[in-house]
């Protein structure tokens, strides 16, 4: 009889190298999904021991102890317990430390013992802390602690031999009586007692040579620098944007004109009809105006995994806590507002470092905020129609001052937003506090980053198969149903429900100066911000793919007045209009009163942005 | 080297400057104005290995108050706002 599944945990704190040590033994066989009920991710991979037995082993959070302070750390405690829902007790747990750094590891290894799970102690990067001149006792501390111990080098190839040769050897002489759990909550005076023992076996067997890293202590003398740290890290985001928007575009344009032939083979094989439409302009064109934004997801999460493995991410935290402080958010909710410029999406997701809850949803909440790259097309189309092309000042080109200031528009009411947060609803409230190791530098793997672009990209393809085709699906109908009666010489989309459903919303949005082809435009807008384009070219009737995107700039100069144009875009700095954000705000506030809160709010600041704008430009001579 | 930390009197950690270095005499969250519980900011502290005894060294500070800093503590670099290292007294 075959043995059956072996259940590995990985435990360790932060920073210990766990996911390097979880891909070097899983590669690329991993899955992530949600725990049920709580948005942590979950990461669990497969691998076989050289002995032949099936393994799946599973990334638990990083934590620094088992009380479970934050939604992340609770499910470490709960896994390792075996309390967690629909979760089976791991057969062994894998205690991941970083060979330079023991103190704070032994700590929880010795937290972790009382649990009475089988343990193993993984003395990972074991080749930085030779280099550094630190050696270990092997022997003595597995002696010591009553644990076996492995020494393991995750980002060498081979590096994990030792380890997985002793995991065969547990495994083989597992008791299969679950010994009894005897670990409760930590006094304070217990933890002391925990930290002087490790403290205690750290002395006896391990010899620290007082020789610091000096690497990073030159590379923190220069980052971490109060007036060149934060020119440095303007200088970072700055390549960054640069590369978001500049080394994406070719690709960008690629998969845009695969879509376009793609949608072309189609129209030209199927015979006109439903099916045709359908498939052409719900399905291609639809999942396709999303999937064209890959590129800029993967360059974005490329530098993100880069300054993580490298260890930057915390500094950036640390340079702009205070900074940020004024407006009344976090340190840590920099990265996340940083990557929201690419797309909400993963913006929202990277709020679950923070582990102040209301830090974290003020942090949600003002992501959608910042400009993401879906609303690049319907900026670019309105200012290229609108803004004439010429110099102010001598040296600005007025249509890229626009665009600056719709950014700036964007940011500054985020900062707006959070500080009335902050004053109304979360007023009895004192600032999180800030604590947070600044790990040495390493070198990033690629390996690493890799796998880790791959697990993003395919989760962000795996939504727009999904939610986001579904959407389409729906927006289709919307546009396609009822057909226009035979005969009829109107564009078939006046007599759709779409077109029903934006004249009976037009009143409504007649102060703001949209006219009802716009309302129209909003509703599969819905979906996604930049399906606006595609729809107002429907609505205008024009035929073709590349050329509509030509004209519909010259249609709209001559619909439109400058008033109705400058109301758009207005509408756009705020505009709700983002199923897939709206659906993640819900799956990680687990809740849909603060996805209907940032909808309303939204909302209203994009009606009360196009209002004022529409005016007051109507005022001036514009309408 | 000599051992001055007899005669140095005792100090919260959230006061020194930049290049402070000192030993932990010990921990009182009390005296931190934290958001935190007393507890839970001394758990969290000695999580993170702020314990009697060790080491420290003010290593970095922010731009905007001093704060936050970046600390030393034995072998690993550990950043606090001011307001939580004043629950750390060293001398």
């Amino acid at each position: 009889m075959e043995a059956p599944l072996l259940h590995l945990a990985l435990v360790g704190t932060p920073n210990s190298g766990k996911t390097s040590l979880f891909n070097a033994l899983t590669g690329s066989r991993q899955k992530v999904a949600n725990y049920p009920g709580v948005t942590v991710e979950r990461k669990e991979g497969f691998f076989v021991t050289p002995l032949g037995r099936q393994v799946s082993v599973v990334d638990l959070p990083g934590t620094y102890s088992l009380r479970g302070r934050s939604p992340d750390e609770e499910i470490t405690r709960d896994f390792v317990l075996g309390k967690a829902s629909g979760e089976s007790m791991p057969d062994l747990v894998l205690c991941v430390a970083d060979s330079t750094n023991l103190r704070l590891t032994i700590r929880l290894l010795l937290e972790l013992k009382r649990t009475g799970r089988p343990l193993i102690l993984v003395l990972n990067m074991f080749d930085i802390a030779s280099r550094r001149g630190i050696t270990v006792d092997v022997e003595g501390l597995a002696k010591e602690l009553g644990v076996p111990v492995v020494t393991s080098i995750a980002v060498r190839k081979g590096g994990t031999a030792d380890l997985l040769r002793l995991t065969d050897e547990i495994s083989a002489e597992l008791d299969p009586e679950p010994q009894e759990n005897k670990w409760r909550a930590l006094s304070v005076s217990e933890l002391r007692a925990t930290q002087r023992e490790a403290d205690r076996i750290i002395a006896d067997c391990v010899s620290l040579p007082s020789r610091p890293d000096t690497w990073t202590a030159r590379i923190d003398a220069v980052v971490l620098h109060p007036v060149g740290g934060l020119l440095v890290l303007a200088l970072i985001l700055f390549v960054m944007f640069q590369a978001v928007f500049a080394w994406a575009q070719p690709l960008m344009e690629l998969l845009n004109s695969g879509f376009d032939a793609l949608g072309e083979l189609v129209h030209d094989t199927l015979p006109a009809g439903l099916l045709q439409s359908f498939l052409q302009n719900g399905v291609i064109s639809g999942v396709g105006s999303v999937i064209v934004f890959l590129p800029q997801i993967i360059i974005i999460f490329l530098f993100i995994l880069l300054l993580e493995d490298f260890g930057y991410m915390a500094r950036a935290a640390f340079l702009m806590d205070r900074i940020m402080g004024g407006a009344g958010l976090h340190g840590r909710a920099f990265i996340p507002l940083l990557s929201s410029f690419a797309c909400a999406i993963p913006g929202i997701m990277a709020t679950r470092v923070i582990d102040n809850k209301r830090d974290r949803l003020t942090t949600i909440l003002i992501a959608p905020l910042m400009t993401c790259s879906a609303r690049i097309p319907v900026y670019t189309l309105i200012i290229s129609a609108f803004i004439p092309a010429k110099e102010v000042w001598g040296f600005i080109n007025l249509q890229g001052l626009v665009m600056f200031g719709l950014y700036a528009m964007g940011i500054i009411s985020a900062l707006l937003v959070s500080f009335l947060i902050k004053f109304f609803m979360l007023r009895d409230y004192a600032p999180a506090p800030f604590m947070l190791e600044l790990p040495d530098y390493k070198m990033p793997r690629l390996k690493s980053i890799a796998i880790g672009i791959f697990t993003r990209a395919k989760m962000f393809l795996q939504r727009a198969g999904t939610t986001i085709f579904s959407m389409m699906v729906l927006i289709w109908f919307l546009a396609s149903f009822p057909q226009p009666p035979l005969g009829a010489t109107e564009p078939a989309i006046d007599f759709s429900l779409a077109a029903i459903i934006g004249k009976a919303i037009e009143p409504l949005l007649a102060p703001v100066g949209f006219n009802w082809q716009i309302a129209v435009a909003l509703i599969p807008g819905m979906a996604a911000r930049e399906v606006a384009v595609a729809a107002l070219g429907t609505v205008y009737a024009i035929e073709g793919g590349k050329e509509a995107a030509e004209q519909i700039g010259q249609v709209l100069a001559t619909k439109w007045s400058l008033a109705t144009a400058l109301s758009m875009l207005a509408w756009y700095i705020f505009a709700p209009q983002c199923a897939s954000t709206l659906a993640v705000i819900r799956r990680e506030t687990g809740s849909w009163t603060w996805m209907a809160v940032t909808f309303t709010y939204m909302l209203v600041l994009a009606y009360a942005a196009s209002f004022l704008t529409y005016n007051v430009a109507v005022a001036l001579g514009a309408g | 080297m000599t051992d001055d930390n007899d005669t140095r009197s005792q100090i919260p950690l959230g006061l020194a400057q930049r290049g402070y270095t000192g030993v932990i005499q010990h921990l009182s969250a009390r005296d931190a104005a934290s958001a935190l519980p007393d507890i839970e900011l001394e758990s969290r502290l000695i999580e993170l290995g702020f314990v009697e005894g060790a080491r420290v060294e003010i290593l970095h500070e922010g731009i905007v108050g001093r704060d936050p800093i970046a600390v030393r503590v034995d072998n690993i670099t550990i950043a606090v706002r001011r307001r939580e290292a004043m629950a750390i007294i060293v001398a």
